[in-house]
């Protein structure tokens, strides 16, 4: 979570629970949001390292809060994080393992491992479908979030089917 | 296929005082005999919709799932095989007795829309409803509510080349719901769509769907089966999965469904 939290900071200074209200705001609620406790560890770490520098402002009815600001060195390690870029998901696949070494085994089939797996998949695009419709229409970046996890779901199931297909023909 | 598929009427379904199923199926078998070897589309499939129940049939293209839908609309004749519509036997029946049924009780939309060119959306709407004998005062009253029910209020008089695809195919759904049917028949109603078309279709299956139309929908894209109460894998001509899908309210909460986890790395 470092490096999100610089990026908002790099627009002004801001206390840890503006940071939280941010995040929740410009991802949407399909975002499983981290908890305040979390965000004020990061902080914490980040502060360390020189990313970003706290200064304690007083509050008449509360305790102090600490506002945070992004530093030069921060703002270098926000550049170099959008310099690189990031690896394809899914590389390994843990169910395409239980795939190829289940015939092995003897102890799964591999076209019920499909139609099980199936089942969970569709079960979450369902859930992704529900997300979207509940979805503030004009959060573009929540929906854009969610239409991407679609996506991957939808070649997710057509690899299945290619599965599918070319296992059942060996049988 | 797993032993949980069997297509009966499930005890978990909503009581209703008429139980008979709003369409089934035995034994269904068709084979297309073209140029080539002969294509074994449907190979003995048993099938059985509930009610107001909103079933998806996926799989990949080739596999016989449209062809099964137009076995179920008596669109094609299965080569053995029967076929219920609301308990009542359809073997018999005869092509011009499935073109009143296709009026009355069976709506079908398709992916390429299939309006009259040379009609406006108006007409387009309306003719099925005149066919079956409705008087055009009420066919009209029947095409207005649905047309600003599906958003096309104001393109009545268009020609369906005038519209956008999406716009094309909610005419199409307009058309398949005019006489109330029972049955709704898809076959790849997004298969032509871009994306935000095949949303707009999915909401509006969804929401008829709700009002307790019955739908049979056949489509690869999971998106759109993802909207459907039970999810049918066909193979090769044959049923390989039959699920239900999880009926659950949408979460609520931030991210306590867990369903999406984007990759903050620390």
């Amino acid at each position: 979570m470092r490096l999100p939290l610089l990026a908002l900071l790099a627009r002004g200074p801001a206390h840890g629970y503006e940071l939280k209200q941010d995040l929740e705001v410009l991802l949407g609620s399909a975002y499983p949001q981290p908890n305040v406790g979390q965000i004020y560890v990061t902080l914490g770490r980040l502060e360390k390292s020189g990313l970003i520098e706290g200064e304690d402002v007083e509050q008449s009815s509360r305790p102090n809060k600490k506002v945070y600001h992004l530093t030069d060195a921060g703002r270098e390690a926000l550049r170099a994080w959008f310099e690189e870029t990031e690896d394809e998901p899914r590389v390994r696949d843990e169910f395409f393992m239980k795939l190829a070494v289940a015939p092995q085994t003897g102890l799964a089939d591999q076209i019920a491992l499909i139609n099980k797996q199936r089942r969970q998949y569709l079960n979450t695009m369902r859930q992704l479908s529900k997300l979207a419709a509940a979805e503030d229409r004009d959060n573009r970046i929540a929906h854009l979030l969610i239409e991407g996890a679609m996506l991957h779901l939808q070649a997710d199931l057509d690899w299945l089917e290619r599965c599918q297909e070319e296992l059942e023909e060996l049988e | 296929m797993s032993d949980d598929s069997a297509p009966v009427l499930r005890a978990d379904g909503p009581t209703e005082t008429d139980e008979r199923p709003a369409l089934r199926a035995e034994a269904l078998v068709k084979t297309h005999y073209g140029e080539g070897a002969p294509a074994h589309a449907v190979r003995g499939v048993d099938l059985s919709v509930r009610r107001g129940e909103f079933v998806a049939v996926t799989g990949p293209s080739g596999a016989g799932k449209s062809t099964l839908l137009h076995l179920l609309g008596g669109l094609q004749r299965p080569d053995s095989g029967g076929i219920w519509l609301d308990g009542e036997c359809a073997d018999r029946w005869s092509e011009a007795r499935w073109s009143v049924e296709r009026r009355k009780r069976i709506g079908i939309v398709f992916q390429f829309f299939n309006l009259v060119s040379n009609l406006s959306v108006a007409d387009n709407v309306e003719l099925p409803a005149l066919l079956a004998g409705v008087p055009p005062k009420r066919a009209r009253a029947e095409r207005t509510e649905l047309l600003a029910e599906l958003g096309l209020t104001g393109k009545e008089r268009s020609m369906p080349g005038e519209l956008s695809g999406g716009e094309q195919q909610r005419v199409a759904l307009a058309r398949a719901l005019v006489n109330r049917p029972p049955l709704l028949l898809a076959d790849e109603p997004a298969g032509s769509l871009d994306s935000k078309g095949t949303r707009e279709v999915m909401r509006l299956l969804s929401r008829f769907h709700q009002r307790g139309q019955t739908i049979v929908l056949v489509t690869h894209d999971a998106r759109l089966a993802s909207a459907a109460d039970r999810v049918i894998s066909f193979f090769d001509g044959r049923i390989a999965d039959d699920a239900e899908l999880d009926a659950g309210p949408p979460p609520r909460r931030a991210g306590t469904s867990g369903v999406l986890e984007l990759e903050l790395r620390d």
